[in-house]
């Protein structure tokens, strides 16, 4: 604590502002904590995606098609005990009865799976490397979750998906939560005639019945733009069909704190609308904006995932947990190699984290609420 | 024209009427009267308090002389800090808001006068930022030396409204009016919602910081005990009208109009000994938007006359700087306290 000349020795007391009183409370939800666990985890894994892959996912390895998940062993095939994690290699066998393709593990050489290694190159936001998390020396492969039908390790690309699913519903939810919650205050705020533009507005577009209209607009993007142009078309179009509910809560609240003196204090010392709505009516609605920004992450992922995997939306080469599903839709693939669903997996548990995430949120907001001077 | 100079606010004919709508086409039915036609001044570093029982219309008035509500009809002057009498009605949002810096308002609800979501630091802080009055490294000194002249700990500055007392928001929200270095501070009810034994405490501290910084206050409030103590002033409302202004104690030991002989009355007495005699006043207060014919007050006044309810009094300089509206005004042997 640096002493500067003619301070107060007694250091201003924070107070206990309403992040921590949200914490302290949210802290208490198991579930809660949990789900954000397992949403960061997926977050670094998606957004370092290189790094923890050991294979370039555009490496096209025909020969190495639908090859299934290869099983990470600490015993080997005699019963001995290794401290290094290891992996077999696969070996194409023909069944003698059915004449059908199977995959055999070698067990003829270990392969232990070394951390930090060195593999291909990549470019991560500018910085260069080919530093990669695990993965094994020459000659061994290393596919833990198999590979799809063109020899791509899918471990890879299903973290590259996670990418783009991600940041497609973190970006839509965040212009939502922009666009309603202006929408919300100044309709509130305002009332008259722009609140009924505004409302009317709003109660037209919640009337359309959601998933055909959202298959509706992604259809009618042109198949000719660039996955950049429909990566960020997809974006706008989320939020356009989601920002009404948020407006609708907020407005409710700035309705209520509208007429509380403080806000008339602001207009009384000469403070403009604009100071009171960004400075003191939205940042109380605060509560209501982070529940909301972290419930429709998942709904954005699943829509995402919905439509990319009918072919609406994302389009490969682009990669999203729903392109990497387009596969599944084949039922013989499908039963054939299972593991191309792994994708799927990916998406309930991060739909499954943000919700429980969200819940903990709405039950620990509004600690005010609670606490009576 | 000399006592003309001296004064800081002055108010003239100030009218608010709010229409009152009926069915789908919103056709105007009626008009609440809360402020029909009022005319006061207060003197630079003098205390006028506007008194009155609920629903007579001062908060009205108080919000509408600043043109926080904008009035229906009348002038209101101010003198600002370049010895310029500007018509408040006359200015434009741009002159309005350069001039908000010197008239100040303090709210009556401390609990929520405050944003609950904002720093002590950031609350008082506030007209500093609105008028650039400070730059943002000097704004921490600003703000203690502020919650020090207002008696709280300068420490405080980081915490929330929600951790103090009553009569610590109102001492905060009278640091957010200083702010400003305001020339005339509008204290709508101060210290109505707050215990008596912190009352005491809020007023000395008005008081106080009045002689400090050289402030005018208009106090609002309908307490008249609260009231003797502050100012120096007085003037009583009754349904949107002022019906009797005058120096404190000549008004409470010699009021003039029926009413203001009622209110007095009814103030607790705190000498055991002597009964309180209190007036009962008829009936109860007429709606604002039926107002009764000539005097206001006529239905309820024991001294009602038929010219009562033809003709409507005006205001009238009976000496003394003491103005009655009353028809038998200086005639009536009206008892008052002490």
């Amino acid at each position: 604590m640096k002493l500067r000349k003619g301070t107060n020795v007694i250091e201003a007391e924070k107070g206990k502002g309403y992040l921590q009183l949200v914490w302290r409370k949210f802290k208490r939800s198991k579930t809660a904590i949990g789900g954000g666990i397992a949403i960061v985890i997926i977050s670094i894994l998606s957004f370092f995606s290189p790094f923890f892959s050991p294979y370039d996912y555009l490496d096209y390895q025909p020969r190495q098609s639908f090859r299934p998940p290869q099983r990470i062993h600490f015993f080997d095939h005699k019963g001995k005990f290794h401290w290094r994690p290891f992996i077999y290699n696969l070996k194409l066998e023909m069944d003698p009865e059915t004449y059908s393709r199977i995959y055999e593990e070698d067990t003829s050489w270990r392969f232990p799976i070394r951390f930090l290694v060195k593999g291909w190159e990549y470019n991560l936001f500018g910085i260069s490397s080919n530093l990669h998390f695990f993965g094994v020396e020459e000659g061994g492969t290393i596919h833990l979750f198999g590979t799809d039908i063109y020899g791509r390790d899918l471990l890879g690309r299903i973290f590259l998906g996670g990418r783009v699913s991600l940041s497609i519903a973190l970006f839509g939810a965040i212009v939502t939560v922009i666009i309603g919650s202006i929408m919300g205050a100044v309709s509130g705020y305002f009332s008259g005639r722009v609140d009924m533009v505004i409302q009317r507005a709003i109660e037209i577009i919640q009337s359309f019945p959601q998933l055909p209209l959202w298959m509706a607009l992604s259809a009618a993007l042109p198949k000719t733009w660039s996955s950049l142009d429909i990566f960020v078309a997809m974006i706008v179009i989320f939020s356009l069909l989601n920002w009404p509910l948020l407006a609708r809560e907020v407005r409710g609240k700035v309705l209520s704190y509208r007429e509380q003196d403080f806000i008339m204090a602001i207009k009384e010392m000469g403070g403009s609308d604009a100071r009171i709505i960004f400075k003191h009516l939205l940042p109380n609605c605060l509560s209501h904006i982070m529940v909301v920004l972290t419930l429709s992450i998942p709904e954005l992922i699943l829509m995402e995932s919905v439509l990319s995997f009918l072919g609406l939306g994302i389009q490969p080469p682009m990669v999203s947990w729903g392109v990497l599903l387009q596969r599944a839709q084949n039922i013989q693939t499908l039963g054939q190699h299972p593991w191309i669903t792994l994708p799927g997996f990916f998406i309930i548990i991060t739909v499954l984290g943000f919700n429980f995430l969200g819940d903990g949120l709405r039950d620990a907001a509004d600690p005010y609420s609670v606490r009576r001077t | 024209m000399l006592e003309k100079n001296e004064r800081l606010l002055e108010v003239k004919g100030l009218k608010k009427h709010f229409p009152v709508t009926k069915g789908i086409r919103r056709r105007v039915s009626g008009y609440v009267k809360a402020v029909d036609g009022i005319s006061l001044f207060i003197r630079k570093r003098e205390t006028l308090g506007l008194v009155g029982e609920s629903g007579c219309g001062k908060t009205t008035a108080g919000r509408t002389m600043l043109r926080l509500i904008e009035p229906t009809e009348g002038k209101i002057w101010f003198k600002t800090s370049e010895e310029q009498r500007v018509e408040l009605t006359k200015l434009d949002k741009k002159q309005i808001k350069s001039l908000r810096k010197e008239m100040r308002m303090i709210f009556q609800d401390p609990y929520t006068s405050l944003d609950p979501r904002a720093t002590i630091m950031e609350i008082v802080s506030e007209p500093l930022k609105v008028h650039k009055l400070a730059r943002r490294r000097d704004l921490e000194q600003r703000v203690r030396t502020l919650l020090e002249s207002v008696g709280l700990k300068a420490q405080y500055m980081r915490r929330y409204p929600h951790e103090f007392s009553g009569g610590q928001r109102q001492r905060i929200g009278i640091a957010r009016a200083l702010a400003s270095n305001p020339r005339l501070i509008i204290a709508d009810e101060p210290v109505s919602a707050l215990d008596v034994s912190v009352q005491a405490q809020v007023l000395n501290l008005l008081k106080d910081l009045q002689g400090e910084f050289n402030l005018t206050y208009l106090f609002i409030a309908h307490d008249l005990s609260v009231v003797r103590h502050i100012s120096d002033r007085i003037a009583v409302m009754y349904l949107g009208k002022i019906v009797e202004v005058g120096e404190t104690e000549e008004v409470y030991q010699r009021p003039r109009h029926p009413y203001s002989e009622a209110l007095l009355s009814a103030v607790p007495v705190v000498d055991p000994d002597r009964k309180a005699k209190r007036i009962l006043l008829k009936g109860d207060v007429p709606s604002p938007i039926n107002s009764p014919p000539g005097c206001h007050f006529h239905p309820r006044c024991q001294y009602a006359e038929r010219v009562c309810s033809q003709e409507e009094p005006s205001l009238k300089d009976i000496g003394n700087e003491h103005y009655v509206a009353c028809h038998f005004n200086g005639s009536l042997a009206l008892k008052a306290t002490t």
